[in-house]
């Protein structure tokens, strides 16, 4: 896992909330068992209609949002399942951030264990964000050592746990962390209690 | 004396292998890993990569449930992709020492439906697997979540997940359920209240006298669905009706370990007095049986209702979702819920596809036939589920109505097999999750509950379960 310092690029809106992880990869794409290339198949049903013709409107596959390095969308992104297929596939597309006010769990979780960075911010700047990104031409700065994010007329910034700030930060692997710690784990497992199932 | 502490505290407490101190997330050891297809591959592949170990293949439990066909298994796996992921679960299981409970066992099924099955879903335990309806195992009295494939790997090689603590909520549901009121309706009318991100960052304990009068298939169904209201896990206390379930499973403790076991679940319940971060009251009388009209399980109103209109709801985003809602669904705001036809019925899930479910649609449905216009299908949560409907007839009673009998595993929930809908299809669904294609591209779902579902099949459009006859 690459080290995150300072990210900074054009933004994607998409002002919706709820955006579900059903919507962000479609279960016919995750059915591959690699860990790359998955961004093809980003908000596929968006981006494609039904007989596979690319929607030209839909927002990422507007040339001017080609470059797009931070997805900007609506609370409770990333709800629904588990699958991790969904951060990988905004990263495979090139994306280094997505910023939302709020997040779904596994997802948050998810996207810190992979790099992408998770930025909450209040509805209120998103929404404003969200303007400033109707020109392509606007920039976004994000940066995680200070908790900013500015944008030309936007400056704002956000709170992040201090310890998954300090694993992106410096691109720690948390099972390397964890092993650190073999000697408590099998301590633990000494004092477990008989009664407890094992196959 | 130490002060009242919540279930979740004590299972939290009993399974830190490493405090964080308030700095860092606690080290939590797993009790239970559940393993399957679709999540895992990556995380074996960047094992073996690193050169590190499957700690304890002991307590890692695998099977094959999202991918598989329901249908003419004999033929093998059509799907050239799906037959790959499967055949690579089962070589990694091989290759680990991991027991899997294979598309030919008995045994095989939803991840979530085997753990309690077999008796090794038990109160007091930390389960996990990479697939977020893991909070089904709550109903035991475990702290079980979802989680991701990064996480996967880190459990195969540690048995242990950094967690931050998440804080606890309280639903108390009080009072009698009327008859046709079913736990998939309790946890809709949950959802409804506090949206699907109102459980974000918390635990939910469901607790209350409507709770309590559940069984464990109930009980399984509302924990099941407590991420569709973003909550990290749903738990409820573990009583007698818990230890009868799990007496004499094949996994579950026997003889002085059975007694042992059983004094500490009783020690598990949150202690009178334990305060939670917040609680919410639910009167059961309140509840009625519940169809999803929308996109987000929250996008939910009683069978009675209409279809709302989207200038009904507040929040500027919440207006456009609803908006956005009627149109994938094809729904005109003002349509009364019982007027709303159906094409397809999907009796099954991880949310309800247990023997319990399977007994109430077969009573519905005892003699009488299906809408000549709805397509419906069974698809028994796993193996044993389909044997035990067997030797209780209970597949004749759903064959001779005019469903399909299929073979076990996720399928229609979230169609990664060939059980999907074709484009503007509407079903009536007892999945969890009525996303945009989730079911299909441009499939319609609406979430019911088992008895629903069946009604729906027969009149061929929703109806009034309390009423029908």
């Amino acid at each position: 896992m690459e080290a995150i310092s300072v990210i900074t690029g054009q933004m994607a809106p998409l002002p919706r909330a709820n955006v579900d992880t059903d919507a962000i990869i479609p279960k016919q794409f995750l059915k591959r068992v690699e860990r790359s290339g998955f961004g093809p198949f980003l908000f596929y049903e968006w981006a494609y209609d039904e007989e596979g013709e690319l929607i030209e409107d839909f927002i990422l596959n507007q040339p001017a949002y080609a470059a797009a390095k931070v997805l900007v969308s609506g609370p409770n992104f990333g709800s629904g399942s588990s699958r991790e297929h969904a951060p990988w596939s905004i990263e495979d597309r090139g994306f280094a951030a997505v910023i939302a006010p709020s997040f779904a769990d596994i997802f948050h979780n998810n996207c810190i264990n992979i790099g992408l960075l998770p930025v909450v911010l209040t509805d209120d700047e998103v929404a404003r964000l969200t303007q400033i990104a109707e020109d392509p031409d606007n920039l976004v700065t994000i940066d995680l050592e200070d908790q900013t994010v500015t944008a030309v007329g936007f400056d704002a910034s956000f709170d992040i746990d201090p310890f998954a700030k300090h694993r992106l930060a410096n691109g720690l692997d948390n099972i390397a962390l964890a092993l650190e710690h073999a000697d408590a784990i099998a301590s633990y497992e000494s004092t477990r209690a008989p009664h407890k199932p094992a196959l | 004396m130490t002060a009242p502490r919540t279930m979740y505290e004590k299972i939290w407490t009993d399974h830190v292998v490493r405090d964080g101190g308030g700095n860092e997330p606690d080290l939590l050891y797993i009790d239970l890993h559940l393993v399957h297809e679709v999540t895992s591959p990556q995380a074996f592949e960047a094992l073996e990569l690193t050169n590190r170990k499957v700690r304890r293949p002991d307590l890692t439990l695998a099977t094959v449930d999202h991918g598989v066909p329901t249908e003419g298994r004999a033929l093998g796996i059509k799907d050239p992709l799906s037959k790959k992921q499967i055949e690579t679960l089962v070589d990694n299981c091989r290759n680990n020492g991991i027991e899997l409970y294979d598309i030919s066992d008995i045994r095989q099924g939803i991840v979530h439906v085997i753990g309690p099955e077999q008796g090794i879903t038990q109160p007091g335990m930390t389960i996990v697997c990479g697939d977020s309806h893991t909070s089904t195992h709550g109903a035991f009295g475990a702290l079980a979540f979802g989680i991701g494939t990064s996480e996967v790997e880190h459990v195969l090689a540690t048995q242990s997940l950094p967690q931050s603590r998440p804080k606890s909520m309280a639903v108390n549901v009080n009072g009698e359920l009327a008859t046709g009121v079913t736990a998939k309706d309790v946890i809709l009318g949950i959802i409804t209240r506090i949206g699907v991100a109102g459980g974000t960052g918390y635990v939910i304990e469901y607790r209350g006298t409507a709770i309590v009068a559940l069984s464990m298939a109930g009980r399984m169904t509302i924990c099941n669905m407590s991420i569709e209201a973003g909550a990290r896990a749903g738990m409820i206390a573990p009583d007698e009706t818990t230890f009868e379930y799990l007496r004499g499973r094949n996994q579950a403790p026997t003889g002085d370990d059975w007694d042992t076991a059983v004094e500490y679940w009783k020690s598990l319940p949150s202690d009178p007095g334990a305060t939670f971060d917040i609680e919410i009251d639910i009167d059961a009388a309140e509840l009625a049986p519940y169809v999803s009209w929308g996109t987000n399980p929250a996008q939910t109103v009683s069978v009675t209702g209409a279809v709302p209109s989207p200038t009904e709801f507040d929040d500027p985003l919440e207006r456009d979702a609803a908006e956005r809602a009627l149109v994938y669904m094809d729904l005109e705001a003002g349509t009364p819920i019982e007027e709303i036809p159906v094409d397809r019925i999907f009796l099954g899930s991880c949310t309800n596809g247990r023997i319990e479910d399977l007994r109430v649609g077969a009573k519905l449905l005892e003699g009488k036939t299906i809408h000549p216009d709805v397509h419906a299908m069974v698809v028994p949560g796993s193996g044993l589920v389909k044997l035990q409907a067997e030797e209780e007839g209970l597949d004749i009673i759903f064959k001779n109505a005019g469903f399909e009998w299929r073979e076990p595993g996720c399928s229609m929930c979230l169609g990664m097999n060939p059980d999907i809908l074709m484009p503007g299809e509407r079903c009536a669904s007892t999945s969890n999750r009525n996303f945009e294609g989730r079911q299909g591209r441009n499939g319609r779902t609406h979430l019911v509950s088992p008895e629903m579902a069946v009604a729906a099949a027969v009149a061929g459009h929703f109806v009034d379960v309390r009423e029908w006859k």
